[in-house]
């Protein structure tokens, strides 16, 4: 089945084909198949795919003879090449299950969700691009494919947020993430180019084997190809300071924002970097500066999201600091922590996004969470399944993020050194920040007084089956998808040691597993975690419960600070200031004088001289018969005194 | 006492002279028969310097040319002056300044 891993990006393919062609003349419920079909497709394979991947040894599992299948020959150029090849690994096959498994949901999801959209094949048709895009990127076993569902996403994003284009935020967000995107392509396909040149192939395998023998950890051309890499990363997941484009696509619909920018694309950068560890870890200051900014931003995207009001633009920012996360984890070295992360996340993220999505479609789109209140009196599945969510993102034990998290929060206390205690107490800090947000929103929205104007509450009702399904299974896996990490103590054995044969050379040429193993003090560790998760959701309880006017004192207190923070650190303006507008000054300029004044100029200049030429030139035609002899005269005289003189 | 001859330079002078007034008279007369007169003094001072190489060299094929170029003559003129006659059926003058049509 392995050789087959080609079909798992195929089958979404077909569906955007013939949802994209037939589309609009086929019934509704024929468009929902083939969407739906074609990912739960896409599932089967993958599953049959990770099944197979379960029953081999450990080495075999990244065997290439094994694991990666040519499809065809793509680009034979010179020492280029570059074939259509899937590498289904483990890591791969985990990243597939999430994608198709999470976008099979999503996609049931929107057919209840966009069922009266107009549009609703022209959805569809993106959605599964979007899927057979992912599933290409995360499946590729060169760069070079690799890119192209990179870039695919970036299109697919675009498409999606911009759906409604219509609209003029929605087709402004799509532009700025496209352009943010590809501000961060640039320096992902110069890192390609670099690694072209240092090792005159693209292939994954080639490279990383190349890589592990001829270089050594500090080698400053790793760390110029890892950091280029990277800053493609902080593009595409939206990390410091390509993170901008994330709020403004919350423009897109509610089942985008779960798919594309909680579960899948923006996870893209993670994927990329655990792909990558082994030159990762041939370069120990790139991994200090992927984790530096993944703390960062967790904590950064962490403030902000404590005091937004839009419902949609709070999970966005969760998403940039939960991602910020795992970042961190691919700093300290725990790739697979960090891909453990990256799929609890896109459980309850996503059932975050679709529980807003459910209250959205309630409320007639209120975004507003200052208008919301006490819909766990109207909502009662959404209600129930929202605080599944929240438990699971702050991290309250034995839910899925509990585990995620403790295991990132643990591999950077064990590793120690500035790098890692410094990552702790940020990541400490965020998880902190992560509960109180995440139960702020909780006890706004569901609990608390309730706020909605009469109109809407006329209109409320609980969501339809084809969106009350998927919230149900994201639940049912935010509640169970941790447990993949048992045993706990010893360093969780299912999860880890699937993944294990993917990272193992990478963990070499760190040294190997490093680092504190007693039980006493990861226990400690945990306990910290736990109290601090607590302690948000209790901070959020006493804030927007018992005594609502607190926020209002805390707000008059910190005055300036509050408001900076509000405003986004005003990070918008100073790109708009620093970037944007010169940008169009300049390109103005081009327009103007370049194109305008040089160009236009040197053509018709071209063309006004011959005119003034021919213009001159006729005034000898003046019709005497004499000015004519005499120009005779003198050319015959002219060509005898030549003949004469010679 | 043997009569002097004349070098045939003289005669060469006295041809490039007469074919020098008769290429001014075309240049700078405005009437078209005048014109024709100084085209007559161009072919009759080209005669001349054919027939005094010719007597130089002591054949007669300078002489044989002065014919031709005598018999050509009388037939361009004939031509010239009928588009003349042309011309002052239209114009009533024989300016040729006045057949300035084709101009800018």
């Amino acid at each position: 089945m392995l050789e087959y891993a080609y079909l798992i990006v195929l089958c979404p393919l077909l569906g955007c084909l013939i949802n994209g062609l037939l589309g609009r003349r086929l019934p509704k419920v024929l468009v929902s198949l083939v969407a739906c079909g074609s990912v739960a497709a896409s599932f089967v394979v993958a599953a049959l795919c990770f099944y197979e991947l379960a029953h081999l040894a450990p080495a075999q599992r990244v065997d290439p003879g094994l694991v990666q299948a040519t499809v065809f020959c793509w680009i034979p150029v010179g020492t280029l090449q570059a074939n259509f090849a899937t590498l289904a690994d483990p890591l791969a096959i985990v990243m597939c299950l999430v994608v198709s498994g999470v976008g099979l949901l999503i996609h049931i999801y929107s057919v209840g969700y966009m069922g009266d959209d107009p549009d609703y094949p022209r959805y569809f048709t993106y959605l599964n691009l979007f899927a057979g895009s992912m599933l290409l990127l995360v499946l590729a076993s060169n760069f070079l494919v690799f890119f192209v569902g990179w870039e695919l996403v970036g299109l697919c994003s675009y498409l999606l947020i911009g759906f409604w284009f219509e609209r003029e935020a929605a087709a402004a967000a799509g532009l700025k993430a496209f352009v943010v995107n590809r501000i961060g392509d640039f320096g992902f396909l110069v890192g390609i180019l670099t690694i072209f040149a240092l090792f005159g192939t693209l292939d994954f395998g080639a490279v990383f084997k190349d890589a592990a023998s001829r270089s050594y950890p500090g080698d400053p051309w790793m760390l110029a190809i890892t950091l280029l890499l990277f800053m493609g990363a902080t593009g595409k997941s939206a990390q410091i300071p390509l993170y901008v484009w994330l709020p403004d696509a919350m423009e897109g619909p509610t089942p985008v924002s779960a798919l594309i920018h909680a579960a899948t694309m923006v996870t893209a950068g993670v994927y990329m970097v655990a792909r990558c560890s082994v030159l990762y870890a041939l370069a120990p200051a790139s991994l200090v500066v992927v984790g530096a900014i993944g703390a960062a931003t967790a904590l950064y995207a962490a403030s902000i999201a404590m005091t937004q009001y839009d419902l949609k633009r709070v999970l966005a920012y969760s998403t940039i600091s939960q991602i910020g996360y795992m970042f961190l984890a691919c700093g300290v070295g725990a790739f697979a922590a960090g891909i453990f992360h990256l799929m609890t996340h896109a459980f309850f993220k996503a059932l975050l996004f679709l529980c807003a999505g459910a209250v959205m479609h309630a409320l007639h789109g209120e975004l507003d969470i200052r208008r919301m209140g006490r819909l766990s009196k109207h909502l009662p599945l959404t209600w129930r399944t929202f605080w599944v969510a929240c438990l699971a993102i702050a991290g309250v034990p034995i839910f899925a993020g509990f585990f995620s998290k403790d295991e990132i929060l643990w591999s950077a206390f064990s590793r120690g050194g500035a790098l890692g205690l410094a990552c702790w107490i940020v990541g400490a800090a965020a998880a902190l920040m992560t509960a109180f947000y995440m139960f702020r929103l909780y006890y706004l929205v569901f609990r608390g007084q309730s706020h909605i104007s009469d109109e809407d509450r006329e209109h409320l009702r609980e969501a339809p089956a084809s969106m009350a399904l998927p919230l149900v299974l994201l639940a049912i896996l935010c509640v169970v998808g941790g447990f993949v990490w048992l045993p706990f103590w010893e360093r969780g054995q299912v999860f880890e040691g699937f993944l294990q044969p993917v990272f193992a050379p990478a963990l070499a040429l760190m040294g190997g597993e490093h680092g504190l193993h007693a039980a006493p003090l990861e226990a400690a560790v945990t306990a910290v975690s736990v109290l601090l998760a607590l302690a948000g959701i209790y901070l959020a309880y006493r804030a927007y419960v018992l005594s609502p006017d607190l926020t209002q004192r805390i707000k008059q207190a910190l005055g300036g600070f509050y408001r900076l923070v509000y405003d986004k650190y005003r990070v918008d303006e100073l790109y708009t200031a620093g970037v944007v507008n010169p940008g169009h000054r300049l390109s103005q300029w081009f327009w103007q004088f370049v194109d305008d004044k040089v160009i236009d100029a040197a053509v018709l200049g071209l063309a006004t001289a011959c005119r003034q030429f021919g213009e001159g030139l006729r005034y000898t035609q003046t019709g005497y018969v004499r000015h004519y002899a005499l120009a005779t005269v003198l050319g015959a005289a002219a060509i005898l005194i030549y003949c004469l003189v010679r | 006492m043997l009569p002097a001859t004349v070098p045939t330079s003289h005669y060469l002078a006295l041809s490039a002279l007469l074919f020098l007034i008769g290429a001014v008279g075309v240049l700078v007369r405005r009437n078209a028969i005048v014109i024709f007169m100084g085209i007559e003094l161009m072919f009759n001072a080209a005669n001349l310097a054919f027939i005094a190489v010719g007597r130089q060299l002591g054949s007669l094929d300078g002489q044989v040319v002065a014919f031709f170029v005598m018999t050509m003559a009388a037939a361009e003129v004939v031509v010239g002056l009928g588009i003349v006659v042309a011309i002052f059926r239209h114009k009533q003058t024989v300016n040729v300044d006045a057949v300035n049509l084709l101009k800018w």
